[in-house]
């Protein structure tokens, strides 16, 4: 797998796509144990990054992921602002001026994302956060390239990974954002901010998937 | 859904627009976004307070622009925190020789944008400091979680370190002001009704025709648990039960009283409520050195009400006492 500026571009444009598709599904998510407004708040940020791509003339990947992060920090607002502008900073600077990332680009994404969605969130892994997607994705991309599966296998691993970890949120009592003042009775709702996390895999692997040729 | 608005889009912008037309001896607006400034601002030889969060709660935060009280007012999408660049817009705005204090509700969402917003500022110079409001005893506070939510008692913080800001105090001082409310201050809420988030269409959670919601955020975030409804007393007396557990108040202790609708509740059952809160603490030996009846931190149409309890001392008293004239809060 190898893509280009424009390639990430038009995956990120997927991204926001299926966030669009599922904003009333992330809303009423938010709804029953936070404050209702994820869904609404990353269309209206994803939205504004499509505008952004398309006006901006992005030489590399860096720049293109610092400009995302940076629209999603200037428009979700919420907590999801915060961390997934964060995330894609942060992410940015591990391919900063590179033209083509690969599956060990998209690793070092990975890990610096998470990185920095711990560092401003305070959440480790068993929070019902984000992180419980993330990170077992990340496990299954690694895992992935050590047994140098092919590039549409790895992600797949990582999306049902992913989706496990949404599983788990259902699970367990949520400890950080407006969930955890529910305690226990957060317990059987799965968390919104890591079924959007899992919907972003899941989208990562459907265009790596229509698009085998790179 | 049936509401008074225009476009769900824009309903925080249009707001704003006719709150600077309402207010205009108080307020103006920045060009570059949904923060509200004293008209005066920079007001250069002061310490700047600026507070914010998700719109929703009116008159929180823009009602509390203007002498005595707050330098600036953030105003996010409808109960959604600013973002970075607003809160920074906000700072920049107002900052004077003697710093800002940003006085933040303890909500993930605004505490990471207000901290984000904080290292903005810091990196060009300005000196920043923050507190966190967490008055509901509704939620537990614990290490394991975000701690418990800033609600109504947030007013009592503007109030007064915005009175020490004016006296000329220094960040410090303003900041310890601040951080003392904080500390002395409780609340709790219950819902009859809930309210509809104009983006989303329909209400974010119900309640049948005869329950009630103990414990409710101003958010409509669960609180801790659903009854049947009861006769005022009964409410009343099972918050304030909530409320004193977790605050030490001793016989001649005074303390502020704050009754606060959510949107859609009568002063007439606001006054009720606060009958029987003078009531309870009067049973208890605690003085009541002052009372604030009305809409201050609302959850736009929801039905019920909150009540704050604030622990006063001497410094305390002095600077409630203090002048403040702004379109929401005047004490004169």
């Amino acid at each position: 797998m190898s893509l280009k500026v424009r390639d990430v571009a038009a995956l990120i444009e997927k991204i926001g796509d299926v966030i669009e598709e599922n904003k009333e599904f992330l809303t009423e998510l938010d709804a029953a144990i936070g404050d209702g407004d994820h869904g609404l708040n990353m269309n209206k940020g994803f939205k504004v990054v499509k505008d952004k791509m398309n006006s901006t003339n992005i030489k590399d990947i860096g720049e293109l992921f610092k400009l995302v992060g940076l629209t999603l920090i200037a428009t979700v607002g919420g907590a999801s602002g915060p961390l997934y502008g964060t995330a894609f900073m942060k992410g940015g600077m591990a391919v900063a001026g590179k033209t083509e990332v690969d599956m060990n680009d998209f690793i070092k994404i990975m890990d610096e994302a998470i990185k920095g969605i711990k560092m401003r969130g305070k959440a480790e892994a068993g929070d019902k956060t984000m992180i419980d997607a993330l990170e077992p994705a990340f496990n299954a991309l690694k895992e992935g390239v050590l047994k140098e599966l092919p590039a549409v296998d790895i992600l797949k691993n990582a999306r049902e990974a992913a989706l496990n970890g949404v599983n788990y949120t259902k699970e367990i009592a949520a400890r950080k954002g407006r969930a955890s003042y529910l305690g226990e009775r957060s317990i059987g709702h799965q968390d919104a901010g890591a079924t959007s996390s899992f919907l972003m895999i899941d989208a990562i692997y459907e265009f790596v998937k229509d698009n085998t040729k790179c | 859904m049936k509401k008074l608005i225009n476009n769900p889009e824009v309903v925080v912008e249009e707001m704003m627009q006719g709150i600077v037309l309402a207010y205009p001896q108080y307020v103006r607006k920045l060009d570059c976004g949904n923060v509200l400034v004293r008209k005066d601002a920079p007001c250069v030889d002061k310490v700047a307070l600026v507070s914010g969060g998700g719109s929703g709660h009116e008159p929180a935060h823009g009602g509390y622009v203007g002498k005595g009280m707050l330098d600036a007012a953030v105003a996010g999408a409808v109960f959604t925190s600013p973002t970075p660049d607003q809160v920074y817009e906000a700072i920049k705005a107002v900052a004077g020789d003697k710093g800002v204090l940003l006085i933040i509700k303890n909500y993930t969402g605004d505490v990471m944008n207000f901290e984000m917003a904080k290292e903005m500022a810091e990196m060009e110079g300005i000196r920043v400091e923050s507190v966190v409001v967490n008055d509901d005893v509704a939620v537990e506070n614990s290490t394991w979680t975000t701690g418990r939510r800033g609600i109504a008692g947030t007013v009592f913080v503007h109030k007064i370190a915005g009175a020490a800001a004016e006296a000329g105090e220094d960040l410090d001082k303003v900041k310890e002001v601040a951080e003392k409310v904080i500390a002395n201050v409780r609340s709790m809420g219950m819902a009859l009704t809930p309210c509809i988030v104009p983006a989303a269409g329909k209400p974010n959670f119900t309640l049948g025709e005869n329950e009630m919601e103990i414990g409710m955020g101003i958010h409509g975030e669960p609180g801790t648990h659903r009854e049947e409804l009861k006769p005022a007393d009964d409410i009343t007396t099972h918050l304030m039960s909530k409320i004193l557990e977790d605050m030490n108040l001793s016989h001649g202790d005074e303390v502020a009283v704050m009754v606060n609708g959510l949107g859609a509740t009568p002063l007439m059952e606001l006054f009720i409520v606060n009958r029987k809160v003078h009531e309870l603490l009067n049973e208890s030996g605690v003085k009541v050195y002052k009372t604030f009846v009305g809409e201050f931190m609302t959850s736009m149409e929801m039905a019920g009400c909150s009540v704050s309890l604030l622990k006063l001392d001497d410094e305390l008293k002095a600077l409630l006492d203090a002048p403040s004239d702004t379109p929401g809060f005047k004490v004169l």
